[in-house]
């Protein structure tokens, strides 16, 4: 028998009051690992729009495997897959646009075709002005090995593909966002 | 293995493929609504394969939803003003599987149209019995049910007397990254339909009515809750022709 073919509801802005009190944005939200943890990340940056302003009213959703480079979840078929990391974070920006996780790197993945992509983490940008989710990449500036045969950084045009590979500083990986302009960040279409 | 619900990998690696549902959104650009100017990338998107990161995603669970979360009605000591209405329906996906076991969070306005949130200047009244914050699960056929107040309708300042029509904000994040969902439903038969870019950037009228509730007299509550049915569609995986046969093959 065929299978019933749908279609999908249309998405819509999340608005700016997402941020309701005990809405969307938990109070451990941003924080993937608990404080402490052994070889724990703090990524953070800033959402800026074309004229280079802070967005204040975004919120950032990021999803990663664990160190190990595993996902805890029906759709990884690999034995051994992780327990208990969550994976997934969530995170509102303050008025000057900023943002913070607390995480740690994920490890290398295998594709179906034979490659291995580099460490990296999705990002789903939501806003108010954004009638539909953002997606992009966070790669780590230590992997330039891996980042030079990850086949999605190799897809794209070279001089955009720094848009995609945070910068480490003094408060540990800094990955700013622009949605629009010079240095617009790359983003997918999934 | 015939085709292509998913692909194998020489080491064995087997991923599902969600299929691309790009005609059902809005564009980012949208004149009307103001706020996309300065904010929708203006670069073509770069087509992201679906690799494990894409085909797997959180699996939030029922730690996440307290008791009284699916009740909006009950939250605080007395209560909220306004229209009780019942808000059910089903999380599906494209091949009209339900989505068992997922996360509904919907967040909106209360009955004078104002959020509890200090952005909001809206000068209509708060409820102090309506924070407007729900969550629930779908039980194992993919429904959901809220019980909650009507929205009213608020004026923004996107054009000259611009009135959002009522509407409720859901959040759905399916199996999979790639499922993640942001909505908003709205109540048939709205005046504000017309004049409203946020509902109107969706450009297909068709895609636009799956984003309205019908009201269904089976969901009321006699003598207490009116009710609206709103099914909510995610993406699915890909289906081929010989989709039975592989999952016999399994």
């Amino acid at each position: 028998m065929a299978a019933e073919s749908l279609e999908t509801t249309p998405s819509q802005t999340v608005g700016p009051f997402y941020a309701l009190p005990d809405g969307l944005l938990w109070p451990d939200g941003p924080d993937l690992v608990p404080e402490g943890t052994a070889g724990a990340v703090p990524l953070h940056g800033r959402v800026l729009d074309g004229n280079g302003d802070p967005v204040p009213d975004a919120v950032l959703e990021i999803w990663q495997a664990d160190a190990e480079g595993r996902f805890d979840h029906p759709n990884d078929p690999r034995p051994g897959t992780s327990g208990g990391f969550r994976g997934f974070g969530r995170c509102g920006t303050d008025p000057e646009g900023r943002f913070r996780f607390r995480t740690v790197k994920p490890g290398p993945l295998p594709t179906p075709d034979g490659a291995t992509e580099a460490p990296h983490i999705d990002v789903t940008v939501l806003a108010r002005g954004l009638l539909n989710r953002v997606v992009t990449r966070v790669y780590f500036p230590d992997e330039e090995q891996a980042n030079a045969t990850d086949p999605v950084l190799g897809a794209v045009d070279e001089d955009r593909r720094s848009t995609l590979i945070a910068v480490a500083d003094q408060d540990g990986l800094r990955f700013d966002i622009r949605l629009q302009g010079p240095g617009e960040t790359v983003f997918f279409a999934l | 293995m015939t085709q292509s619900t998913q692909s194998r990998s020489e080491s064995g690696l087997i991923l599902p493929s969600y299929r691309r549902d790009e005609g059902s959104h809005p564009p980012l650009d949208f004149a009307g609504y103001g706020s996309t100017a300065l904010r929708h990338p203006k670069q073509p998107l770069q087509l992201l394969p679906q690799y494990l990161t894409e085909v797997t995603g959180p699996l939030l669970g029922h730690d996440r939803v307290g008791e009284t979360d699916h009740d909006l009605t009950v939250q605080h000591d007395g209560e909220p003003l306004g229209e009780r209405i019942v808000v059910s329906g089903r999380v599906l996906d494209s091949g009209g599987k339900p989505v068992p076991n997922t996360l509904v969070e919907l967040w909106q306005a209360n009955a004078s149209g104002r959020y509890r949130h200090s952005g909001d200047r809206h000068p209509a009244p708060l409820d102090p019995n309506f924070s407007g914050v729900g969550r629930c699960m779908t039980d194992g056929d993919g429904n959901y049910r809220f019980v909650t107040i009507k929205p009213g309708a608020y004026p923004w300042r996107n054009h000259d007397n611009a009135w959002r029509p009522a509407h409720l904000h859901f959040s759905l994040f399916g199996q999979a990254f790639t499922q993640r969902l942001i909505t908003q439903m709205y109540f048939p038969g709205d005046p504000l339909f017309g004049q409203d870019p946020i509902f109107n950037s969706v450009r297909d009228p068709k895609a636009r009515e799956r984003m309205i509730s019908r009201f269904d007299l089976e969901t009321t509550v006699p003598e207490w809750a009116l009710g609206y049915r709103f099914d909510i569609v995610l993406r699915g995986t890909e289906a081929s022709v010989f989709e039975d046969e592989e999952e016999d093959d399994d």
